[in-house]
């Protein structure tokens, strides 16, 4: 027989989790009822004909296309730099550092991993002035400087999902090879990194969306309102979520305010599809660690 | 072969110590150009002053009040309803609503927060305003209600994950003394994982403290010191947002960068106080 207080906290417990269930559903409701009407090809290509607008033929000037492939961009250059950077370190603390580097340098990667993002595009912006003054007079704020502080920003997450996965592989997955003679390096290479390659795998999905969602560190190091498609590294260029935070403030007209929430419902989707992904490839993962062998 | 792998091994440490210093360099290029600013002006005097670069005055005391105002609000909205949500997934429940709930709970983790500014500009500001008759909306309250939204599912999945290392033995050991749920999880569950709970809150701080979008776009961003909930506030990262547009020589800008130091240290020191904590958690076991 439950007691008064039992009843109360059990109470309690389902009013909290039916709020934040109805925040959930309340923000996304709103945002898909505001937004449904602007979503068509016209939010996107404006008023220029989209196949022109693919094959990079015309410009689009008054739609979405330039901050989408502007993002594409970020996000491939910015995990292109963090990757393989991330990975090394990731193993080296996984496999070949002794317990006091990996304090060590685990209290680093902590450090990193909790910096504000806005100080990250402090660092990107700080950088493009160095250089500015002190190599060349052509560089400002541009795509590269932009990248390189988006993989700062995403690096950590990289580094501790590969030492995690490496290091939740089974002791004797890990040792078999080695003491049938194998080397360190044949077996990270035959053995370890195929086994973890899904937790890999999902680790850099996360920082994909990390990459796709976050406005402080690009609103400082060359993001701009209206650029165009990016010539080349060193150019100004858009983004989505700068394109929302832009139209909040800027808005001109009602047409306007739609664009941006359909811009919301489209960086929204691509934020929770690259979630679901992950979700999906560590639940494959967990499936071949339990069936296969 | 042995060279090959002596190689690799040096190559590996190398891109290590690559990172680490990606660390240290921030920590330096923030530090190298906001020290002429703290070697003419005193730095207990940026801390303290208030911000009027019209009298000559470039403290950033009400832009630290206010993001201490809207992070411990957030935390204090959001706390309860984490501690309440993540005992109803872990504990209370094992049905299927406790499952919707964690998955809907992990997604919402992935929102963007540019997002969550966009909707409270336009549905949460304009309730506060009717709602309250008084000022704009854009206040100290709307900023807190979002940025509790933003760092109660990162908490949330914190706790269940704490509640659910608690050893079952102990729950064994209740539940064959007669326990109700809800007494094995007022006296067995939230004692035993206690740090945990403190570790989410620290996590969910330096979350809250770091957070740009959300307090630029809702908070008001009025250079002066709040008075109430009510009151416009203008929080570290938005200022620095807000200024780095402005010309770079002058001593506005200078002073951004002494902005980012109180920032990068307040966070260090949350990361040293969690890593403090699981020492002594980590001692205390025999």
């Amino acid at each position: 027989m439950n007691s008064k207080k039992d009843i109360a906290v059990i109470f309690l417990c389902w009013l909290s989790g039916i709020v934040i269930i109805f925040v959930m559903m309340f923000l996304t409701g709103y945002l898909a009822m505001k937004g449904w009407n602007a979503l068509n090809f016209k939010l996107i290509f404006g008023s220029t004909n989209p196949l022109s607008a693919l094959l990079f033929k015309k410009q689009v000037f008054d739609g979405l296309f330039p901050s989408i492939i502007g993002t594409l961009l970020l996000i491939i250059c910015s995990v292109g730099f963090a990757v393989p950077l991330g990975l090394i370190t990731g193993i080296y603390m996984a496999e070949y550092a002794n317990n006091f580097i990996k304090i060590m340098f685990g209290l680093f990667f902590d450090i990193l991993a909790s910096i504000p993002s806005i100080l990250i595009g402090l660092f990107g912006f700080s950088l493009a002035v160095f250089l500015h003054k002190h190599v060349s007079e052509n560089i400002y704020p541009c795509l590269l400087i932009s990248c390189l502080s988006l993989g700062l920003l995403i690096l950590p997450y990289i580094i501790r999902t590969t030492q995690i996965s490496l290091e939740s592989l089974s002791l004797e997955t890990r040792v078999t090879a080695l003491s049938l003679g194998a080397t360190k390096l044949q077996n990270l290479y035959h053995i370890l990194l195929p086994r973890s390659f899904s937790g890999i795998m999902s680790g850099v999905i996360l920082a994909i969306g990390r990459c796709a969602e976050d406005t402080a560190v690009i609103m400082l190091t060359g993001v701009v309102a209206s650029a165009g498609i990016p010539k080349s590294l060193f150019s100004k260029f858009e983004a989505l979520p700068f394109y929302i935070y832009y139209i909040s403030s800027q808005y001109t007209s009602p047409e306007e305010l739609a664009n941006g929430y359909g811009a919301s419902i489209i960086l929204l989707t691509i934020c929770a599809f690259l979630f679901v992904f992950a979700f999906v490839i560590q639940k494959s993962l967990h499936y071949r660690a339990l069936y296969c062998a | 072969m042995m060279i090959q792998e002596k190689l690799a091994a040096q190559f590996f440490f190398i891109c290590s110590i690559f990172s680490v210093l990606a660390t240290i360099l921030i920590f330096g290029f923030i530090l190298f150009l906001g020290l002429p600013i703290l070697q003419e002006n005193n730095l207990l005097q940026i801390l303290t002053q208030p911000w009027s670069p019209d009298t000559n005055a470039f403290g950033i005391y009400p832009m630290i009040v206010g993001t201490a105002c809207v992070a411990a609000l957030s935390i204090v909205f959001a706390f309860p309803l984490s501690l309440g949500c993540a005992a109803l997934i872990s504990i209370l429940d094992r049905g299927l609503f406790s499952c919707i709930m964690r998955k809907t709970v992990q997604l919402m983790t992935g929102v963007p927060t540019v997002i969550y500014g966009f909707i409270g500009i336009f549905l949460l500001v304009p309730i506060i305003r009717e709602l309250f008759e008084k000022g704009s909306g854009m206040c100290v309250l709307a900023a807190s209600i979002m940025l509790a939204v933003l760092v109660a599912p990162t908490m949330i999945l914190f706790f269940a994950g704490s509640f659910d290392n608690v050893p079952l033995s102990y729950l064994y050991a209740a539940n064959s003394l007669g326990s109700t749920k809800v007494q094995n999880l007022l006296h067995v569950i939230f004692p035993c994982s206690w740090r945990g709970i403190v570790t989410g809150v620290i996590l969910a701080t330096g979350r809250a403290f770091g957070d740009t979008m959300i307090a630029l776009m809702i908070a008001g961003n009025a250079v002066h010191i709040p008075g109430s909930f009510l009151d416009s506030a203008r929080t570290l990262t938005s200022h620095i947002a807000l200024i780095s547009a402005a010309d770079y020589e002058s001593i506005e800008v200078r002073v951004i960068f002494a902005c980012g130091l109180v920032l990068y240290c307040t966070t260090t020191f949350l990361v040293l106080f969690i890593r403090f904590l699981e020492f002594l958690s980590k001692r205390k076991l025999p």
